[in-house]
């Protein structure tokens, strides 16, 4: 820090900040302590965030600028015969949901005429919106995404976030034109799931690691094996029943234990998307009075028990 | 003798925010755990350059927006840099005097304790399971202190900030 020609302007005063540094300090510590308070106890800070977010939003928008004109630039140079071979898959893959929405339109028709038979009422069909994930690496300690879609486009906390292969997580910040979503990954996530097989209900729990759900609360006599499908049962309202979830990849049973460890993947591509699909109406977004997720506690987990 | 005037603040908020958007460039995932703390070394850096333009406010706005960029809780790295700046403040004629890996020294200290503190919080709010990992950042931000330290020193040089 040797000053090579000091001149009159560059003199800086001698003491840095005077006699105010710690008052200054113990001001700022306890606004921040006043700020973390309220935003973890009583969420009353969703607008300053939203503010804050919508400042911060051009910085992020930016970091992902670089990475989005490298996709449009690989899209637009990629070669004829790549074209060719990917439209050639498309077409097919159309074309055998083609096939397979007739039926399930069939189905869907069935399906009604019986439920008006039972006298129960209707699913309503769930509209969805696609949402694009900005390339922003957010807090490591939690698996969050953040998306391009916020209040305006109606976004609401609490809703579910999902993929073509599965559930990916829910919304839990809003802001005006972005949302923060957090991922079933999470070590404070948990969806209220069935073994597709059998319908036996459980809970998925995040573990902080991309590829790892973790299904604690299984009796070790249960009848679940590798390669189970989960599906959401719907039960807490906060997600649709029947997408899937995950895969069961291991059990073992400890007899030591009260309840088998069980390990399973989820079926969404959760490193690998960059669309994913806001689930928009259903009974979370029809029942506004649910609170909104609690960081701390398992979200799903308050509602529902195994 | 003209009276002290701040110049070029413009260099200062332009490097907080390279730094900014330094910590939120996505990198493969193994990666993310050993992320330096780029913010807070550049903080550090101007506390110690500039001490009577940079200091506690500064520090507490950038934790604030780190926050709300990376989706923490409000307040949680605005407490642990505020705290930061003021032991850089306390200490900044000490620690400008050292040699580069002495300071990298208290860099590692320094880091040590925002990355503590935002432990703690986040420990007290989220359930995380601990990792030794979770100190690298404290590494890296020491041995990248070095480089960071001659370039901005090279940028406040060049373009005379004070």
């Amino acid at each position: 820090m040797v000053k090579a020609a000091i001149t009159p302007e560059q003199m800086k005063p001698l003491f840095a900040r005077g006699p105010y540094t710690t008052l200054r300090l113990l001001v700022f510590v306890l606004l921040a302590l006043a700020l973390m308070t309220f935003d973890h106890r009583q969420h009353r800070l969703d607008s300053v965030r939203q503010a804050l977010s919508l400042l911060i939003y051009p910085v992020q928008y930016s970091v992902d600028l670089p990475f989005r004109v490298s996709a449009w630039i690989a899209d637009s140079f990629s070669s004829h015969t790549h074209l060719l071979r990917e439209n050639a898959e498309l077409r097919s893959e159309s074309l055998v949901q083609g096939a397979q929405l007739h039926k399930l339109n069939s189905l869907e028709n069935e399906n009604a005429r019986l439920r008006e038979l039972l006298q129960s009422s209707a699913k309503v069909g769930k509209q969805t919106r696609v949402a694009e994930l900005l390339a922003v690496d957010l807090d490591p300690f939690r698996r969050e995404v953040i998306i391009n879609k916020g209040s305006v486009h109606g976004v609401v906390p609490g809703l579910p976030l999902i993929d073509a292969h599965g559930l990916m997580g829910q919304i839990i910040h809003v802001s005006p034109v972005s949302s923060i979503a957090l991922l079933i990954t999470d070590p404070s996530h948990a969806v209220p799931v069935q073994v597709e097989r059998n319908g036996l209900r459980t809970l998925v729990i995040g573990t902080g690691i991309s590829d790892r759900l973790d299904i604690p609360y299984v009796p070790t006599d249960a009848d679940i094996q590798v390669g189970d499908l989960l599906v959401t049962s719907g039960l807490g309202g906060r997600f649709p029943p029947d997408y899937p979830v995950a895969k069961v990849v291991s059990v073992e049973h400890d007899p030591g234990l009260t309840f088998a460890m069980i390990r399973a993947e989820p079926t969404a591509r959760m490193e690998h998307n960059r669309e994913v699909l806001l689930v928009l109406s259903g009974p979370a977004q029809a029942e506004p009075a649910q609170p909104a997720v609690l960081p701390g506690d398992t979200p799903a987990a308050k509602v529902t028990s195994p | 003798m003209s009276p002290f005037r701040p110049r070029r603040g413009w260099v200062v908020a332009f490097s907080l925010l390279a730094a900014l958007m330094l910590s939120l460039v996505p990198i493969p995932t193994w990666a993310t755990l050993a992320r330096p703390e780029w913010v807070m070394l550049v903080l550090i850096y101007w506390c110690l350059a500039l001490p009577h333009r940079i200091g506690i406010g500064t520090a507490w706005g950038m934790g604030l927006l780190m926050d709300a960029a990376t989706g923490t809780l409000l307040g949680q790295h605005a407490l642990a840099f505020a705290l930061v700046a003021y032991i850089t403040l306390n200490l900044y004629m000490r620690i400008r005097l050292f040699t580069l890996w002495q300071q990298a020294l208290s860099i590692l200290a320094l880091v040590f304790i925002e990355q503590m503190l935002v432990l703690w919080i986040t420990g007290m709010t989220h359930q995380i399971p601990w990792r030794w990992g979770y100190l690298l950042p404290t590494l890296t931000s020491m041995l990248l202190w070095p480089p960071i330290y001659l370039v901005l020193r090279n940028l406040r040089r060049t373009l005379r900030v004070t």
